[in-house]
This record gives C-alpha cells, sequence and structure tokens, in this order.
C-alpha cells in the first residue's frame, strides 16, 4: 500500500508516489477499480467533445443562416413560353442559381405548378408522374403530391419548396421561392 | 476545507456526472436535429437562440468534466 493513497492495490516500480509518475501510469492503471474509474472519466471528456462537436453544427447552420438573410430577394426570370409545356407535360429549368434545379409542371390548360426538383430527404432529383398525379424520387421511394409538392409517402417529410410563378404575356416567369417547413 | 472521497464514492459520484452528461449530450442532439429541419423548412428565427442553448450545454457539460478531473487530484 501507499501512504499517498490507500486504495491502490498496487505499487509502481520505482517506489515514489502515484502523482511523482508519469502521466501515462496514472491514465492507465493497473488496478482494477482504478481503472474502471478512469473509463468512466474518458468515456465522459468524449461525451463532452461530442457536445462540442454538436456545437460546431449549430455554428454551421448560424452561418448558413446568415448568409441566406445576406442574399437578397430572387430575380425574376422568364421560364419559358406558356405553349412550350403541353398539358401534363413538364420542363427542367434552374432558378435562382445555375445549380439549383427545377421542374415546372402543366397540369391543366390553365394551371402551372413548378418546384425545386431537389428531394427535401437527400437532394435526389424528384421526376414528375402525372398519370399518379404525384412526383416521385426514385433513391428512397418519396412521394410528393403534384399540385401541392406536399409529401405523400416514403421518407421526405418537408414539402418541396415551390417556385412563384406568373404569366406575362405569353410567358412564364419565376418571380420567388416559398420554403415551407 | 476540501472534503476527500473514498473511491467508492468517487465512483457513485462520476457514475451520477456520465448519466448528466449523457443526457445534456442527447438534448443537443435532438436541438440539432430540429434546428436543421427548422432552417431547411425556411424558419431561421429558431436558429440563433438554439446554437446559445447549445453552448449553454456544452458549457454546462465542460464544467462537469472539470470538476471530475479536479475530483481526481483529491
Amino acid at each position: 500500500m501507499r501512504p499517498d493513497d490507500p486504495e491502490r492495490l498496487s505499487v509502481p516500480p520505482d517506489g515514489r508516489a502515484f502523482h511523482d509518475q508519469p502521466q501515462w501510469r496514472n491514465d492507465f492503471p493497473i488496478d482494477w477499480p482504478q481503472d474502471e474509474l478512469i473509463a468512466r472519466r474518458d468515456f465522459t471528456k468524449f461525451l463532452v467533445l461530442t457536445s462540442l462537436a454538436f456545437v460546431v453544427g449549430q455554428a454551421w447552420i448560424v452561418a448558413k443562416n446568415f448568409a441566406r438573410g445576406r442574399r437578397g430577394e430572387p430575380p425574376v426570370r422568364r421560364i419559358a413560353s406558356l405553349d412550350a409545356v403541353p398539358v401534363g407535360g413538364a420542363i427542367t429549368f434552374t432558378y435562382p442559381g445555375p445549380q439549383d434545379t427545377c421542374i415546372l409542371l402543366r397540369t391543366a390548360e390553365d394551371r402551372f405548378v413548378a418546384y425545386s426538383q431537389k428531394c427535401t430527404h437527400l437532394s435526389c432529383a424528384v421526376t414528375p408522374r402525372p398519370e399518379e398525379n404525384c412526383l416521385h424520387c426514385p433513391c428512397h421511394n418519396g412521394f410528393f403530391d403534384l399540385a401541392t409538392g406536399i409529401p405523400t409517402a416514403g421518407p421526405p417529410r418537408r414539402p418541396l419548396p415551390r417556385i412563384i410563378l406568373e404569366a406575362r404575356g405569353g410567358d412564364l416567369y419565376a418571380t420567388g421561392i416559398e420554403v415551407r417547413a | 476545507m476540501r472534503r476527500v472521497f473514498s473511491r467508492r464514492q468517487k465512483f457513485t459520484i462520476v457514475n451520477g456526472i456520465l448519466a448528466i452528461v449523457a443526457v445534456i449530450t442527447m438534448l443537443q442532439l435532438w436541438l440539432l436535429d430540429a434546428t436543421m429541419n427548422a432552417f431547411l423548412g425556411g424558419v431561421g428565427a429558431v436558429v440563433t437562440p438554439a446554437a446559445l442553448a447549445s453552448v449553454a450545454c456544452l458549457l454546462l457539460n465542460v464544467g462537469l468534466l472539470w470538476y471530475l478531473y479536479r475530483l481526481e487530484r483529491r
């Protein structure tokens, strides 16, 4: 037994007190009860590091939110002429940026709807199925209502962002994006 | 005067703190998930308060861990 720690079962090989030993000898003790104590402390340390990682994630969302606030209003852009899309047909376009693929659908003679083509689950491209009145995501079998963009089946939980359309003369224009929770 | 704990007592304290830290960390995971969901749904107002709440959880966790290390030195 060591006088500096009477509960320790082992004695360091050089005979000096535990607090005079190198750090590694205290971090990897031979005594089973002491080892259990250290293992639980280290697991707590690991959880605190995980907690730090979550804070970093939150900070990243704050930064993205700040960037989104600075982006300003989306532009007004011509998509297509009204008669370029047949009833039941669809075309793709990009809005507001060149990487943001969207899909324009003509559901009736005088009715057009447009959505972001990125599935709200994991951003795969959704494809229209007018005969089933839905949009389908082939990656994980997600389904969205064609008329509203609301998820109806599969893993997606949020509706597709809706592109606000405006008819001017014989043309269709995208004037904004409605992101819905 | 500092109170000296026996190893058995230390073990109880470490287990208790470990349980509290685990619950707080799971709370942070839920908070991150809810914040991401709100952000992607276009609701930006909750992002900053959620981040502050997460920082508060981290500070609490760090404080508890610091207490554990101080306990080791006793």
